[in-house]
């Protein structure tokens, strides 16, 4: 019976965590360049919605998927120019993308709340599926949650060891720096923040087409801004940022099961967790020197300009 | 081959309201050291940055090896073979010292070759006296440390023409000893050095030719043979300097800054100040003589109250506490920190802001409601403290950030010593500022200390202690080692102390 608990929370956890996972690795890529996209809610919301549609219409999965991505990708787009080559405030310019994925989102899709469209179904993994428990838990799952367990090993990869990671943090890091050997400041940050901005689409699509294959409006009802404080939790390291996605997602599966087991801790106070935890975490990481041994992206929401003095 | 290697013809560059460089003409030989000097805000930096591709003329060319070329970027002047180091180091902080070196080589392609790279800037660091640990990462390094890993990549790259901007600035007697080492052995190997710095003595001993600027123009070009300190000094400022000053005798009345016992924790962890006493009497210099890095930061800050310490600060006979600054300031004590650009002024803020961010407890201008302040009502004032101070700003409203580095030290000297203050507290006052404006300073804190002033002078330039200073205490590992008299005759006594060699027990 307890063993039952346990496996239902730590499935549910990665279930639930998944979405954030995706749109935290999005703000990552991006703030490791040194664009702050507070839009991140906005263009979940957007992913889901055109993912839902797709999928709807057309009944195919992986098209709503990459529709969802390209989508959100291009909200992204749009802070990208407005940051970037317009210079302007990146936090007002985020918070519009909020209010404009949110708004469209839901103005589209009046004619959709409360349908139902073909949403991915668990594929249990060959050999690693049948793994008692474990198997259960880890490898019963649909493809998206794979795609998750992939793809964060590739980032730190990325980011660490090749090149172009090299290239990205360092314009994050001192772009005055990077632009002396030859690194496209301006090209990078935009290359970065709609790669970032179709992850957060991943995730909003992960909402609509796996998490609950129907479209409610404000159906990311606040992951995008956990997403963004993940990104903080885990110190801008992609491996930190998927345990904290799962970590996060835990507790909010915890609700449920708490609710099952009549412990009374309201679900306000649960809610909280997630931005208590990044706090406590920044009470650790936010000196000086802290920040630069970690490679923190200190030229975060700063335009940069060869000429201008800092 | 010509034997010119880069050339510089008729450079214009204009920023809101100066004129930085006027029709420059300069010429780089193969193989030469060539010194630029020039007062602060004579546009030096502003025309090597040109050269490096940080700023774009609004008119005139630049020739390498005789050929016309526009350079539009940092990375196109390393194409061209020009490195620059830059006043402010440009660097990735969390990044190894290897990986700075790699970053950006087209060498390597998907992945980064730092094994290679590694290899590479040892035999590099070998071959010119570099001492860094490829592995190290920049945050955990030194200003000098830093500079070095800057020079790796200019050789790295094989840059032919480096661009040095004040290197010596930051660097210890003896690291900047080094420098010059390596700058002779580039040379051999074939490279033509650019040279900025306000150190005459630097300025004769490295270079073979000596071009002057002053606002923005170029003066003179000399070979060094032609060059003695007070010929540069008269063309730099455009009047004769007066390079020693004589002081009156000091008229030292009561204690006015009294410390006992002060231990204080440096930035990375272990005690910096360790059991420092001295006192400083009104109408009085004390020389604080030693290498940087031995406490001489944290000893300045624990005494004006910026850094927690454990002992006793007494400043007019009444007891300080760790960590109040504005206790300090309402007794009248004026400082003057080493890094004026973070800590004395706010780069954003207009000049006349900067010159009033300590003002309210005092001047009329606040009295009426020291909560609101009336801009206009700065805006006077401001004047007459840009007039005295010789603050050369094309308008009061400029934001300080735009502001030559001896520009920047004026306003702060303007701002602290306008308040009449008791004790002052100045840590390298003339860092980074040429010989007319280090006069300046040197005549201002006279004055002030005619005036019955107590100070404290922090410096690591023994001439400037030995200018300024009534009595000289030496720092080493955080303590005071022993007194000296200021006069050269003691140079061999101090010089021992300041390496921990000779204790003179007090
Ligand atoms: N980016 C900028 N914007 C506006 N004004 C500038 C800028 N850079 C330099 N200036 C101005 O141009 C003039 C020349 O400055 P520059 O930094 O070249 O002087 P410098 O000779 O290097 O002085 P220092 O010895 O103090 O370093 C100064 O008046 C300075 O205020
Ligand atoms: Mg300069």
């Amino acid at each position: 019976m307890s063993q039952n608990i346990v496996i239902t929370t730590v499935a549910g956890a990665i279930r639930a965590g998944t979405p954030l996972l995706f749109a935290s690795i999005g703000e990552l890529l991006a703030e490791r360049s040194g664009v702050l996209n507070l839009g991140v809610e906005g263009m979940m919301l957007i992913g889901a919605f055109t993912g839902f549609a797709v999928s709807y219409n057309t009944g195919n999965l992986w098209l709503a998927v990459v529709v969802a991505m390209v989508v959100a990708a291009l909200l992204a787009a749009l802070h990208a120019f407005m940051s970037v080559t317009l210079r302007a405030n990146q936090v007002v310019s985020g918070l519009a993308l909020v209010f404009l994925g949110s708004g469209l989102s839901g103005f589209w899709g009046q004619r959709y709340v409360g349908t139902q469209a073909p949403g991915f179904s668990n594929l249990s993994i060959p050999l690693l599926g049948k793994i008692p428990i474990i198997g259960e838990v880890l490898f019963d799952r649909d493809p998206l949650v794979y795609v998750g367990y992939i793809l964060v090993p590739l980032v730190w990869w990325f980011l660490y060891k090749t090149r172009a990671g090299m290239n990205l943090r360092a314009v994050g890091e001192a772009p005055s720096a990077a632009d002396a050997r030859g690194i496209n400041v301006s090209l990078t940050r935009y290359i970065y923040t709609i790669v970032g901005g179709a992850f957060a689409g991943l995730g909003g699509a992960y909402l609509s087409l796996a998490y609950t294959p129907m479209w409610v409006e404000n159906m990311s009802a606040g992951r995008g801004w956990i997403a963004i404080v993940l990104v903080i939790f885990a110190i801008w390291d992609p491996l930190l940022a998927m345990v904290g996605a799962y970590l996060f997602g835990g507790i909010s599966v915890l609700q449920f099961g708490l609710q099952v087991a009549q412990i009374p801790i309201p679900a306000n106070i649960m809610k909280m967790f997630p931005y208590l935890f990044t706090i406590i975490v920044m009470l650790f990481t936010s000196g000086e020197k802290m920040k630069k041994r970690f490679g923190a992206p200190s030229a975060l929401g700063i335009p940069y300009s060869r000429e201008e003095k800092t | 081959m010509s034997d010119i290697v880069l050339k510089l013809s008729g450079i214009v560059k204009s920023f809101p309201g100066v004129l930085a460089n006027d029709h420059v003409d300069f010429t780089l030989k193969r193989g030469e050291v060539h010194a630029l000097l020039g007062e602060n805000g004579a546009g030096k930096t502003t025309l090597m940055n040109i050269t490096y591709g940080i700023y774009k003329p609004d008119e005139g060319e630049i020739y390498v090896n005789d050929k016309r070329v526009e350079i539009t970027s940092p990375h196109r002047a390393m194409e061209y073979g020009i490195g620059m180091i830059q006043q402010h180091f440009s660097l990735v902080p969390s990044f190894s010292v290897a990986e700075n070196i790699a970053l950006g080589l087209k060498e390597s392609k998907i992945l980064p070759k730092i094994d290679l790279v590694r290899k590479k800037v040892k035999t590099l660091a070998e071959r010119f006296g570099l001492d860094v640990n490829p592995d190290s990462r920049i945050w955990q390094l030194s200003a000098g440390e830093q500079q070095r890993v800057e020079i790796l990549k200019l050789l790295y790259m094989s840059a032919q023409i480096m661009i040095l901007d004040e290197p010596t600035a930051i660097l210890t007697p003896q690291e900047a000893a080094n420098l010059f080492k390596t700058i002779k052995e580039m040379v051999k190997y074939g490279a033509s050095v650019i040279f900025i710095s306000h150190k005459l003595k630097e300025v004769l001993e490295i270079s073979d030719r000596i071009t002057v600027m002053r606002h923005g123009k170029v003066i003179d070009t000399l070979q060094k043979e032609e060059a003695n300190e007070r010929i540069l000094a008269k063309k730099m400022v455009g009047r004769e300097v007066v390079l020693k000053i004589s002081k009156k005798p000091p008229k030292p009345r009561e204690i006015e800054l009294e410390v006992k016992d002060l231990w204080a924790r440096g930035d990375k962890g272990p005690y910096a100040v360790r059991g420092v006493s001295l006192d400083v009497k009104s109408g009085e210099i004390l020389g604080i003589a030693g290498v940087a890095g031995n406490g001489q930061r944290e000893l300045a800050e624990s005494i004006y109250g910026l850094r927690k310490y454990t002992g006793e600060v007494k400043i007019g006979g009444e007891m300080m506490h760790s960590l109040g600054v504005v206790s300090r300031m309402k007794s009248g004590v004026a400082y003057i920190p080493q890094d004026r650009k973070g800590v004395a002024l706010c780069g954003g803020l207009p000049l006349y802001y900067n010159l009033f961010l300590k003002k309210p407890f005092r001047i009329p201008e606040f009295y009426l409601n020291p909560y609101l302040f009336n801009s206009s009502r700065l805006k006077k004032p401001s004047e007459q403290l840009v007039d005295e101070y010789l603050i050369s700003a094309s308008s009061l409203n400029l934001e300080v950030k735009y502001l030559s580095g001896g520009t920047m030290q004026k306003v702060v000297l303007a701002r602290e010593l306008s308040l009449n203050p008791k004790l002052i507290i100045a840590v390298h006052p003339t860092r980074g500022l040429d010989v007319g404006a280090t006069e300046f300073v040197y005549k201002t804190l006279l004055k002030a200390r005619d005036n019955g002033a107590a100070i404290l002078l922090i410096a690591g330039d023994l001439e400037e202690i030995f200018t300024l200073s009534d009595r000289v205490a030496v720092l080493y590992e955080g303590e005071i080692v022993g007194y000296s008299k200021p006069d050269e005759s003691h140079l061999e006594e101090i010089g021992l102390m300041m390496a921990g060699v000779r204790r003179v027990k007090k």
